[in-house]
Formats: C-alpha cells, structure tokens, sequence
C-alpha cells in the first residue's frame, strides 16, 4: 500500500506540490492527470525516492520512504535515454537482476522471459536504438517488470508514441497489470487515457502548489477495449467530468 | 552516417592519390634541382630501408639499428601511454562524480593543460636525473592531462535521467562505472586519449634530443645531424611521421570498435 500524507513538495521558493494526501490500496492501477506542469512527475520522483520529502510523510507498505523503496520499478517517458544504448536490450532488461544475486545465465534467461512476455521474442541481442520508439518502450516496460515489482511508477509513458502503438501499449499494460497484480501509479496529461487504463483518476489542479481537485474510482463494465470501451456512455461521462477538473 | 562501401573506397583511393602526388612532385623537383639537403623520397625510402628494415627475417627484417633505436623509443612512449591513460581515466572519473573536487581543482587542471609540455622537460630533468625515467615522467606528465579533463567532463555531463535510472535499479558503485559513467563518458575519453597520443609521440622525441640519451628515434636525428647525415635525419623524419600516423589508426580502430555499438 503506498499512502502520500499532507505531501508538500518545491524547489527553492517555488511550491509544486501542496497538501497532497492519498492512499493507493495494492494492485490498484491509479491515474494522476493534471495540466502540464503541475508537478505531476514531481509527485512520481518523490514516491521513487529520487527527491526528498519536503513536507508530510510518504510511505510505502507503511515505511517512510527515504531512498529508493524495495521491490520499485519505474517507467519513464524517454524511453531513448532512459534505456542505455549501449548495451543489448538483453542486458537492458537484465540489469535490475545484479542486485538479486543471480547467475549470468538465470539473468539472460529471465530477461530473455520478460521480453516474450513483452512481445518482444528474439530481439534480445539488438541494441534498443536499432527498435521503433513502441518497441523501446516494451523493453523499459519489460526492464521494470523483470523484478517483479510491487509498486510501478509510470511517467507519461506513452507520451512520445504514435495513436496505434500507443493503444496497443496500453492493452500490454492492462494485461500485465492483471497478470502481475502490481500496485500501479500512471502519469498522464491524455484524459482518454486515463479512464481507458486507470482503476481510479486522481486530478492535480495547475500550479503553483497543486492540490487533488478530483479523485474519481473508474467502474467500467466489462473487459476494456479499445473501441467498444471508448463508446460506452460511462466512458464519456467520465470523461467529462475529469476534462472539466482539469480545466477548472 | 552510413555511406556506400564504394564511397568509402573512393575516398580512401582520392585521399591516397594526394599523397602519392605530392611525394611524385618532390621526387620530381629534388631529380631536376639536386640538393643537399632535400634528397630525393627515393633515396630516402632506400636510406630507410638499409637502415632499419634490411635486417634477417628471424628479427623481423629488423637491423640492430632498428632494435637499439626505435624499440626503445616505442616502449618508453607506450610506458608513458599507458601510465597517462590510466591515471587519467580513473582521475578524471573519481574528478567527474564530485562537483565539488571538480570545482576546487578544475583551476589547477586549466593551468596544467595550459603549460606547454616540453617546457616540463626541464622541470624533470632536474628532479629525475638524464634517462629513461624522466623521458617516461616527461611523457606522462604531458598527456595525462587531456585524458584526465575530458574523462571528467563526460563523466560530468553524464544524461541525468540516466543517473536516476541507475538510482532506481539500485546499481552499486561498480556497477554505475561500468555501465553508466565510463560508457556515457568514452566518447570523450577516446577525444582526450588521441590529443595524449600525439603529444606522447612529441614528448618522446624531445626528451631524446636531450644530452644523457644513448638510444631512440630522437638520439638517431640528433647523432646524425651533429654528423651532417641528412639523409638519416629525413629517414627519422618519416619514421616518425609514419609512427604517428600507424598509432592513431591502431586507436581510431579501437575507438569503432568500442563505440561502434550505441548511438548516444
């Protein structure tokens, strides 16, 4: 379970976050959408332990993260710097697998494992800038899973992604979210997007010193897809509803 | 980026042509005005061979001349090579990883770079006494610092999203090195280890040209103008261009070899 209490965040004087408080229970596949700028990424980076918690506690099933917590795994939206480019997308994959104290070859097989389950079979031993940007993002989504993680953090990961690749994208994630039972937090600026993948939207209102203006559980009936879904007349409303929050 | 293998080839073949014309030019001139002091390439090329490269097969062609001479020069200029190479590497790296040690000695660094190498020659000489140990010194002193500030700064400019990448795979110290800072920073490690190459090559022959040297390419040019042989100074002349040109291709094709694989 990861809870956010009276989370206040900044740089120097300027306020980014303010009075942010939020429990997500786990396997729970929450979206945070916002204006642009309105600290969003902010928020991630602070539940990943790379910026300090400036104000009010976060913690992660019930200790206060300080550092990166245990069991994390994040996804960033550029992909092309956040894979390194100079190692296979095998050994990409691999590499959260060191710290587990395996051997060369369980490594190269689990990650060979996570890249099929990706979609990615046999494209283990091309170098991630010899893949289309979809293909790119599969394997940072396959490095993340390769650890089996309890809380995923995603950064507006399909933000760079043409409409096909990214509806596709957003298929595996709901996929692996159900296979996998992680505790999902999903950043985006793409409302459609939010309800289409999100359990709950949470809405961060425009900065400086954004608060939760909506916080919205998505009950969609049946199976998501991507055409009969996006019709339903809940979708719609749904999406009103947080197009207007945002906007407000 | 990528051009046709036959583009390729007529590139090498223009560039070869140059060359060729500007040594057919020389020979040329020197046949139709000789002089003393300009022989022709022939001669040259003749005078290189019977001096060095003449030798018995079970040397490698090579004559004792050649043994005594360039051998020597190679090994100090490798000794010292490597010496910079690696010192600079692992300075530049633990300089790279700390804003702080970077600011404090990057001051210190700039004036280091700035003094021109063979003026530190003296500086040795004094500290080192004549011979091999302060020509290596000499040698080192010189090209570590290219290698040492441009490790440091590609260290330094290292993407910060793949530092935050690094954070949350939670990679150890030696990990971060050996997948993150020194692959992010070869480029820039390659740059710095090319300017050393070519001033190990200069520091070599100036720290030979000094008096206590018994052997080496830079003893062969002085001994030989001190007796009016012009034709073993051009010889030298373009051993050592050849050397140059032989050592930086032996480093280019490593650098494609090491860099060949990411695009960054």
């Amino acid at each position: 379970m990861l809870r956010l209490d009276s989370l206040g965040q900044g740089y120097g004087d300027h306020p980014v976050l303010h009075d942010i408080t939020l429990t997500v229970p786990d396997g729970q596949l929450l979206c945070v959408v916002g204006p642009s700028g309105c600290g969003k990424s902010t928020l991630l980076r602070t539940v990943a332990g790379l910026l300090p918690v400036r104000e009010g506690t976060v913690s992660v099933d019930g200790a206060p993260v300080s550092g990166v917590p245990d069991r994390l795994a994040v996804v960033f939206q550029d992909y092309g710097r956040s894979l390194y480019p100079w190692l296979p997308v095998r050994e990409n994959v691999a590499l959260p697998l060191r710290r587990r104290g395996l051997g060369r070859a369980e490594r190269r097989e689990q990650a060979e494992l996570m890249l099929e389950r990706v979609g990615l079979r046999g494209a283990g031993r091309r170098y991630p800038w010899q893949l289309s940007g979809g293909m790119q993002q599969r394997v940072a989504i396959a490095r993340a899973l390769v650890c089996r993680p309890s809380l995923l953090l995603m950064d507006e990961p399909f933000g760079s992604l043409d409409a096909q690749t990214r509806e596709d994208l957003e298929d595996l994630l709901l996929e692996v979210h159900e296979s996998e039972g992680a505790t999902i937090v999903f950043v985006t600026h793409d409302i459609d997007e939010s309800v289409y993948v999100g359990d709950r939207v949470v809405v961060l209102s425009a900065g400086p010193g954004s608060r939760v203006v909506l916080d919205l559980p998505v009950g969609l009936p049946g199976k998501r897809d991507q055409i009969a879904t996006r019709g339903l007349p809940e979708f719609v409303a749904l999406r009103a509803e947080i197009g207007r929050a945002v906007r407000s | 980026m990528k051009r046709g293998r036959a583009a390729a080839s007529r590139g090498a073949l223009l560039r070869w042509t140059v060359l060729a014309t500007a040594i057919a030019a020389w020979q040329l001139t020197t046949r139709t005005h000789p002089s003393v002091y300009f022989p022709p390439p022939t001669d040259i090329a003749r005078h290189t061979h019977t001096l060095w490269f003449s030798g018995p097969p079970t040397h490698a062609f090579l004559t004792p001349a050649a043994t005594e001479n360039i051998l020597p020069s190679l090994a100090r200029m490798t000794t010292g090579f490597v010496i910079a190479a690696i010192a600079g590497i692992a300075l530049g790296t633990a300089l790279g990883r700390s804003r702080r040690a970077h600011a404090l000695c990057n001051p210190v660094l700039q004036f280091a770079r700035a003094v021109p190498p063979p003026a530190l020659v003296p500086v040795f000489v004094v500290l080192l006494d004549f011979g091999t140990r302060m020509q290596v010194a000499s040698i080192v002193f010189s090209a570590v610092w290219p290698v040492l500030i441009n490790t440091a700064d590609g260290v330094r400019n290292t993407d910060p999203l793949r530092v935050d990448v690094a954070a949350v795979l939670r990679l150890n110290r030696t990990e971060r090195l050996r997948f993150l800072f020194l692959p992010s920073a070869l480029p820039r490690i390659f740059a710095g280890l090319r300017l050393s190459l070519s001033l190990c090559l200069v520091l070599m022959v100036f720290s030979e040209l000094l008096p206590g040297t018994a052997n080496g390419i830079g003893f062969t040019l002085t001994d030989a103008q001190s007796r009016s042989d012009l034709l073993t100074v051009w010889a030298a002349l373009v051993l050592l261009g050849a050397l140059g040109y032989v050592l930086n291709t032996v480093l280019l094709a490593v650098e494609k070899r090491l860099l060949g694989r990411g695009d960054r």
